[in-house]
């Protein structure tokens, strides 16, 4: 199997060709305003180092910012309908209620609150009024809203409304972009509607970016299917990443750890991606990142995405490295890309952590005898201090005293050269775009998060249950039943609640099927 | 504090809430929806004020409201505005007098704000004190039931109208448990108030200035974010608490005992424990902790998990395996560790028969 993994960061575009599990070529370009040359170049780069056909290519992955960016630039988003389902019920807090204001009016603020929900158990709040709903049908329609996000009181645990309201609305608006909450998020009502509304108003976009990729990949003379990487490391199809664009958020520092401990063999370890800017460092568990337990915000509004729980400190490739009265300093200022022509390798006038890491032999890098003149006693000092900023994080990400290796990746990873706080520093071939090689190798997976009463099911037949609805969504996504592994299972007993009520919530994970 | 109180502004609701949630000690509840409800209320005009114990007459009368369910309702169906309302309205109705404020039951967590919010949409102050100073399971634990309040009438009442008055009821352990049955047959969240009590009983009963600790602890915490210091150290010093463990988590055992989430959290030390062993006993809230298996803390007094970077405090439902948590105590006001008190919310209470309640002594200012 030949796939080409790509990805889209705010920098740089990195693109890499594999054969099975080998490496073939790695490639980073800039990227580009349209984004979409700068993935035809990457793609035109990485095939031509590689000197494969771009007919062999069977897979092309791409994990982007895009749809991050669009939320956080607040640009490109459509005027979308917030219908929620649960009246009387959570009348006292509207659709968007926490959401940044220019976000809010940059969709419209289009709030609608209808009959319906249920109860943690299934029970009705309250029936669903089709009625009312053709009436906000029709107020929708007359704004010329073509968008909407329907989100219903514990549709985890019953999606029977949101499916009904669904197809009121399509119905009504023949050909209206429709994203239901349970489709995207868990149990938390305002987080899951944030995101299905999100989600929502990125549809117009999608739908544009899906067709670009599409046609980019189409004129790299590529024939194979194409697939967006998740925030949890695994991937969508082309259609599927359409109707969800939402579900690319943190799908950058995932790539990262997984193509790290793809690269490196390990699957335990601390992971320390170095850019020219930052460094990203998180635990890898059983090969997927550590996950984050409180709500991330995006664009300023709460989700409850599962992201990556990732520490980020300013110490890159390009920090500025300054001599103050209080001892060296290093970062957060960073020359970022325009290292090529800042520092002082490359004829610049900026001492960066690059010029120490070249100038004390530890690199070959630019031209190194434009900072031969760096006095020994700050390279020391300079490195000490680099070497301090990562052991501190490190020793954060820590969740044992076991050793685990660090695995070093990132075009910044040149200025690591001995091991992190006593562990064992790995630096895998091909560093540099571990980014793109975490894409390429991306799985498929399916996920339930719902309520049982253990009471009526016990605990061992209410997780079977789980499981196998978490294997068959993984198979809908796309997996090879075969390879299908069960890689979290989480059970929460829930205070107060009656016949041993349980949250638990299983995640499969299995290999692209190749068909 | 002037004796006519302050006013509560929009601005204060974040602070309160976080630090309302410190005080829930691992439970209570998230106040993150209540603060919004809150803050949608006075967006629209609503003016509550907090006024001290000493403002209440003799005479006057004092409505107890809090919300009653599971906290994992709470952030999914969430209310529809006046539950605790209809419910307090409802026992001013019964017992025939009319309040003229609103205390709160539990200043941990999201009960902190239902007063807030009952009294904003009656137009009536809320009083700096709660019955727990922290967050406990049950009706019974308030200072109010421990020191004799009148049982009944309370009421209870959902977001479709339904409004359940307990007329008569025995003691407080019938009240716990018609209220917690008639909350879960209403979908588990409901408002809950209990019968008025009198000023001077409330003067005599409550915990006073909890509302302004906690806006306080929310304040520090807050300042100490935004200025990149380090939290739980401002926080320890602002609330008169210690530190007593840092450490990782390295394991949580949960299980499910009489419909109350049982278990333990095992953290490894670092820092200045590196090589101890800390357990903290988790019920609904952190129970008890042991380091290197003597125990340190107990029920009632605080025991509060922080996440050890950002200060952000870890409820018992989101304690997980790998987290960094820095873990504070603080003593729990005098009116819960009377013999009385601890017959009703000691270590024996919840569970622990072989422990006798050994008080932390660390608060550094007095009330």
């Amino acid at each position: 199997m030949i796939r080409i993994g790509i990805d889209v960061g705010g920098t740089n575009t990195d693109a890499v060709i594999m054969n099975g599990p080998d490496v073939i070529a790695g490639v980073k370009s800039a990227t580009t305003a349209d984004v979409m040359s700068g993935v035809v170049n990457a793609l035109r780069d990485v095939l031509a180092a590689s000197g494969m056909e771009a007919s062999a290519v069977d897979f092309v992955m791409i994990g982007t910012t895009h749809f991050t960016n669009a939320v956080v630039q607040r640009r490109d988003l459509a005027q979308t309908a917030a219908v929620r389902l649960g009246l009387p019920a959570t009348a006292s807090l509207p659709p968007m209620v926490d959401w940044p204001e220019d976000l809010k009016q940059a969709i419209g603020n289009h709030a609608y609150l209808a009959h319906g929900g249920n109860e943690f158990d299934g029970r009705v709040i309250s029936p669903l009024d089709e009625d009312e709903l053709l009436k906000i049908a029709a107020d929708i329609k007359a704004k010329g809203i073509d968008t909407i996000a329907i989100t219903s009181v514990f549709s985890p645990v019953s999606t029977d409304f949101e499916k009904r309201a669904g197809e009121i609305f399509e119905k009504a608006l023949p050909g209206a972009h429709i994203t239901l909450s349970s489709e995207i998020g868990r149990i938390g009502l305002l987080e899951r509607e944030n995101a299905a509304i999100m989600n929502a108003c990125l549809r117009d976009l999608s739908a544009h970016v899906i067709d670009a990729f599409r046609k980019a990949i189409a004129e790299a003379g590529i024939k194979g299917k194409f697939f967006l990487t998740q925030n949890d490391g695994t991937l969508m199809d082309a259609a599927f990443a359409e109707k969800f664009p939402v579900l690319t958020f943190a799908s950058g520092p995932t790539n990262s750890m997984r193509g790290a401990a793809f690269l490196s063999g390990v699957s335990d370890a601390i992971v320390v991606d170095i850019g020219g800017t930052t460094s990203d460092v998180g635990s890898l568990q059983k090969g997927f990142p550590r996950q984050a337990t409180v709500a991330v915000e995006v664009g300023g509004v709460r989700t409850n995405f599962r992201m990556p729980d990732v520490f980020s400190i300013g110490l890159g490739g390009g920090s500025h490295v300054v001599e103050t009265e209080g001892g060296i300093k290093v970062g957060p200022v960073s020359v970022g890309y325009r290292i090529q022509t800042e520092a002082l390798i490359f004829g610049g006038k900026t001492l960066t952590t690059t010029d120490i890491t070249v100038a004390a032999g530890n690199a070959r890098l630019g031209d190194p005898a434009k900072a031969s003149h760096l006095p020994s006693d700050l390279l020391q000092r300079a490195q000490e201090k680099i070497h301090d900023m990562l052991e501190d994080c490190v020793e954060r990400s820590r969740l044992s005293p076991d050793p685990l290796p660090v695995i070093v990746v990132g075009g910044g990873s040149i200025l690591v050269n001995r091991p992190i706080a006593g562990l064992e520093v790995i630096k895998p071939s091909h560093f540099g775009v571990a980014n793109a090689v975490g894409a390429a190798i991306a799985q498929v997976s399916g996920e339930v998060d719902r309520v049982y009463a253990l009471a009526e099911m016990g605990r061992e037949k209410s997780l079977e249950d789980a499981k196998s609805r978490a294997i068959e969504a993984a198979v809908a996504a796309g997996a090879a039943r075969e390879s299908i592994e069960i890689v979290d299972v989480e059970d929460v007993p829930l205070a107060y609640l009656p016949g041993n009520a349980t949250r638990i919530r299983v995640k499969a994970v299995g290999e692209l099927n190749a068909r | 504090m002037p004796a006519e109180g302050y006013l509560l502004k929009e601005e204060d609701l974040l602070p309160l809430s976080i630090g309302a949630a410190l005080l829930g000690t691992g439970g209570g509840g998230n106040p993150y929806i209540g603060m919004l409800r809150a803050r949608e209320l006075m967006r629209k005009g609503a003016k509550v004020r907090v006024i001290p114990l000493e403002a209440l007459a003799e005479d006057s009368w004092v409505a107890e409201v809090g919300g009653i369910g599971a906290p994992v309702v709470g952030v999914e169906k969430i209310e529809e505005g006046g539950e605790c309302y209809r419910a307090m309205r409802a026992v001013e109705e019964t017992a025939d007098v009319k309040v003229s404020a609103v205390i709160s039951a539990e200043i941990g967590g999201a009960n902190s704000i239902e007063p807030i919010i009952a009294a904003a949409m009656a137009g009536l102050p809320v009083v700096d004190g709660d019955g727990m100073g922290r967050a406990f399971p049950e009706v019974q634990m308030t200072t109010y039931m421990i020191y004799g309040a009148p049982v009944s009438p309370a009421a209870i009442a959902d977001e479709k109208g339904n409004v359940v008055v307990f007329k008569d009821v025995i003691d407080m352990f019938w009240l716990e448990r018609f209220a917690r049955d008639t909350a879960v047959a209403m979908g588990a969240g409901a408002g809950f108030a209990t019968a008025p009590m009198r000023g001077d009983f409330v003067r005599r009963t409550a915990i006073p200035g909890t509302v302004s600790q906690a806006l306080e602890i929310g304040r520090t915490v807050l300042d100490a974010r935004a200025k990149r210091q380090n939290v739980v150290e401002r926080v320890v010093e602002s609330a008169g608490a210690k530190l007593f463990f840092t450490g990782k988590i390295v394991d949580i055992r949960r299980e499910l005992k009489g419909g109350f989430a049982r278990g333990h959290a095992i953290i490894a030390g670092t820092g200045d424990w590196m090589g101890s062993e800390g357990r903290i006993a988790i019920q609904n809230e952190n129970l008890v902790l042991w380091i290197d298996e003597k125990p340190v803390i107990m029920v009632p007094d605080l025991i509060m998990n922080l996440e050890i970077d950002t200060g952000e405090p870890i409820t018992t439902e989101m304690l997980r395996y790998g987290q960094r948590v820095a873990v504070i105590g603080l003593p729990v006001h005098d009116l819960m560790k009377t013999p009385r008190a601890l017959e009703i919310v000691g270590p024996k209470a919840f569970g622990f028969p072989e422990l006798t309640f050994e008080p932390l002594t660390t608060r550094q200012t007095t009330r």
